[in-house]
């Protein structure tokens, strides 16, 4: 019998004035008894929106009906026939506008908690589980796959690629595998050791990983075929930021949100025992209203600020960083200065920030993206600050376009993809993630990469 | 890993250090930088190629103990390991259409500067070069530059070796003695480069600058390094760091590259920890 209450079954978070301090993660997950009561909330349809809700095709409701029966490790092997970063997955995607939104007990209460769910699974796998997953073996002859880029589109192409037999090797440009799972979000919400332990069963399974390899400088995707690749796939995300293009954008103290990210998760600002510098600012912006603007204010008030602003032209509703995320944030004292939108960074005679001029802007007409579009009122505001933060979106970055010939891009530097979402312009490239869609979520980069694999298994059937 | 094969002082700040790294070296240009992270907690930071051998598989780099990070590499011997050595970054310098150049080194800019002019020397370009110190005891490359030019010209601030005077003094000197250079370029302190610009730029003579911010990835990633350039923001990582001279804002540079100068002087701070004793 079905559990019919219309709520998810709590899950525990840290209190918010403890964990506005510390990198500790916020969501505790679920104990085995909340999963199995959760997971009893699955009706089972026969139908499966939620399958089709998820860009990797998760067995969702196989593997929530083997978490209801205490079958934990059957679930998780469900889950990573289709998913290769379950432990990922179940703490950063989306689940609400994805699998969970469409569960058919959301028309009545609330979806099924897919997402923690999923997360129990992984954990409970890493927790208890001494087996190695299966190591898949080589095919005969087995064609050699190189990977640009260890972020999320990169590990999931290199997981069904060695799945399927063939010999993988990722190049990733900094000492750390993982990409945007490591450099941008931060640890509170993806423990960096989770991330190490996905990437470590990767290995296991036979996926190569050279760190410290900048593609398009020590080798060029042309010299990846001379060196006997039969195949590149090209996961190199969306890592240029862009910046407001106000004046005092170069005052010591303002920070392109990937800059303030990798400063702190990838080299642990945080922690007194690593060297990183960083500006720890007493008041401190933030500009931008996506889920990389909600990081960097959390990571920001966790560094020791006073006040931390969230400033956004629109209002909330438009926001687009996860509800989740913006309740969080509040939760830990962020405060939110909407239909606000910098005019001009100022700063003090040594060339440091010290404060931000704004228009205040009201909300007019819908625009092309169908949010009703911001418009300056005429009045101004200044709020005092000592550093700034600019989260308004990255574009992926020039190197590979640059150096190789005949790949086609788009105006925005985006690769340019056939019809299947994965072939590029040049034959036996293949791409996916950011680099083609400039910046979306982790899931996404994942559906693309296991889409890629698939195209590139039957490019090399063929030839 | 990447192994210290060679290392000695050129000064009492300064070392030379070449490191085991063949699959660089094959790549690298003059102009180009790699990325140095010494240890698990060290920082990651731009050092500009100095010299590169491809059969003996090394890269070298010239580095001043000013900061923490150089200071931790400072303590380094030969047959110890890098953790980390990514390279090599940055675009190659570009030098077509240069036939007579004055290459200008101020300080540890003649590191980068020394094998710029080797380059041009060796691909029949007529080079002179003149080598700015503070004073004699800090000069450096001083055999290797004279190698690599038609005339080294070397300046000290108290006159102690050399002439006594600045690198644009004698400059000058030459371009108003009929020295028609077609270019310049000057590698060194922000301020000794942006003096060099100012001073071409009356006589017309392209100069390139070699930029050197602060920056973390060195692949276009975190906007550190960004420097204006004709009043755009241009990476110094990728769109660098080369830089044409007359169009760099180098007073915005300068107050940049003191971003975390108050950190290092504060106790609190983690680059002012104690330097961990080496083993």
């Amino acid at each position: 019998m079905a559990n019919m209450q219309k709520e998810k079954v709590k899950m525990k978070e840290l209190d918010p004035s403890y964990r506005a301090r510390c990198f500790e993660e916020v969501a505790c997950g679920y104990t085995e008894e909340e999963a199995i009561l959760e997971a009893q909330r699955c009706l089972n349809c026969k139908n499966r929106p939620c399958v089709s809700g998820c860009p990797v095709g998760v067995k969702i409701p196989d593997f929530i009906k083997k978490v209801a029966d205490g079958d934990f490790e059957g679930a998780y092997n469900v889950i990573t026939s289709t998913n290769a970063l379950p432990a990922v997955c179940g703490r950063v995607c989306p689940q609400e506008s994805q699998c969970e939104g469409k569960c058919v007990r959301a028309i009545k209460g609330e979806s099924v908690a897919i997402g923690r769910l999923e997360r129990f699974c992984a954990d409970y796998h890493m927790q208890h589980s001494n087996t190695v997953s299966d190591i898949p073996s080589l095919m005969d002859n087995a064609p050699h796959i190189a990977i640009i880029g260890s972020g999320p589109s990169g590990l999931s192409c290199a997981g069904a690629l060695v799945d399927k037999g063939y010999r993988v090797t990722i190049y990733e440009a900094f000492h750390v595998a993982g990409g945007v799972l490591e450099y941008g979000i931060p640890e509170f919400r993806l423990p960096k050791s989770i991330v190490k332990k996905e990437i470590e069963t990767l290995k296991r399974k036979g996926v190569k990983i050279e760190l410290n390899s900048v593609v398009g400088r020590i080798i060029t995707v042309d010299e990846l075929f001379e060196q006997g690749y039969s195949a590149v796939f090209i996961g190199s995300g969306a890592g240029l930021p862009s910046f407001l293009g106000i004046p005092g954008e170069s005052a010591c103290g303002v920070y392109s949100a990937n800059e303030y990210l990798t400063r702190v998760n990838l080299m642990r600002a945080y922690k007194d025992e690593y060297d990183t510098p960083i500006i720890k600012a007493k008041n401190i912006a933030v500009v931008g209203g996506g889920n990389v603007a909600m990081d960097a204010a959390r990571c920001a008030m966790r560094l020791g600020a006073d006040n931390v602003y969230v400033i956004y032209r629109r209002s909330e509703e438009e926001m687009p960083a996860r509800r989740e995320e913006i309740h969080h944030a509040k939760e830990e004292g962020i405060t939110f200065r909407l239909l606000t939108n910098p005019s001009k960074i100022l700063s003090d005679e040594n060339g440091f920030v010290c404060g931000v001029e704004c228009d205040v802007m009201s909300l007019g007409d819908p625009d092309a993206s169908g949010r009703r579009r911001p418009e300056p009122t005429g009045e101004k505001t200044v709020i005092d600050i000592d550093a700034i933060i600019i989260a308004v979106g990255t574009t992926p970055n020039p190197l590979i376009r640059t150096t190789t010939p005949g790949l086609e891009t788009n105006r925005k530097g985006c690769i340019v993809v056939g019809e299947d979402g994965v072939s590029t312009s040049k034959a036996g490239v293949y791409a996916g993630g950011d680099a083609v869609t400039g910046a979306a979520t982790v899931i996404l980069a994942m559906g693309a990469g296991k889409n890629a694999a698939e195209a590139i298994d039957e490019y090399l059937k063929k030839n | 890993m990447f192994e210290i094969k060679k290392k000695y002082p050129l000064n009492k700040d300064t070392d030379y250090m070449a490191v085991y790294a063949p699959s660089i070296a094959t790549k690298a240009r003059p102009g180009q930088f790699v990325i140095i992270r010494a240890n698990e907690t060290a920082e990651r930071i731009p050092l500009t190629i100095a010299d590169y051998n491809v059969e003996e598989g090394t890269v070298s780099v010239i580095f001043q103990k000013v900061g923490r990070s150089t200071k931790i590499i400072g303590e380094l011997n030969e047959g110890d390991c890098i953790l980390d050595f990514v390279g090599p970054l940055g675009t190659p310098s570009e030098f077509d259409g240069m036939n007579k150049v004055a290459v200008i080194g101020g300080g540890l800019g003649c590191a980068i500067a020394y094998p710029q002019a080797k380059f041009l020397n060796a691909n029949g370009v007529y080079v002179d070069i003149i080598a700015g110190f503070r004073s004699k005891e800090l000069v450096i490359l001083e055999n290797e530059m004279s190698t690599a030019c038609k005339d080294l010209y070397i300046m000290t601030d108290d006159g102690s070796y050399g002439e006594k005077g600045l690198v644009t003094q004698k400059l000058r000197e030459l371009i108003e003695s009929g020295s028609e250079y077609d270019a310049v370029i000057a590698i060194g302190p922000v301020v000794m480069m942006k003096f060099v610009s100012a001073l071409t730029k009356e006589y017309g003579i392209k100069t390139i600058v070699s930029m050197n911010p602060i920056m973390i990835d060195g692949t276009g990633m975190c906007g550190g390094c960004r420097v204006t350039v004709d009043g755009k923001i241009k990476f110094a990582c990728i769109d660098g760091p080369d830089f044409d001279g007359h169009k760099v804002d180098f007073d915005e540079l300068i107050r940049r590259n003191k971003m975390y100068a108050q950190y290092e002087r504060e106790a609190d701070c983690n680059l002012m920890k104690k330097l961990p004793d080496n083993k």
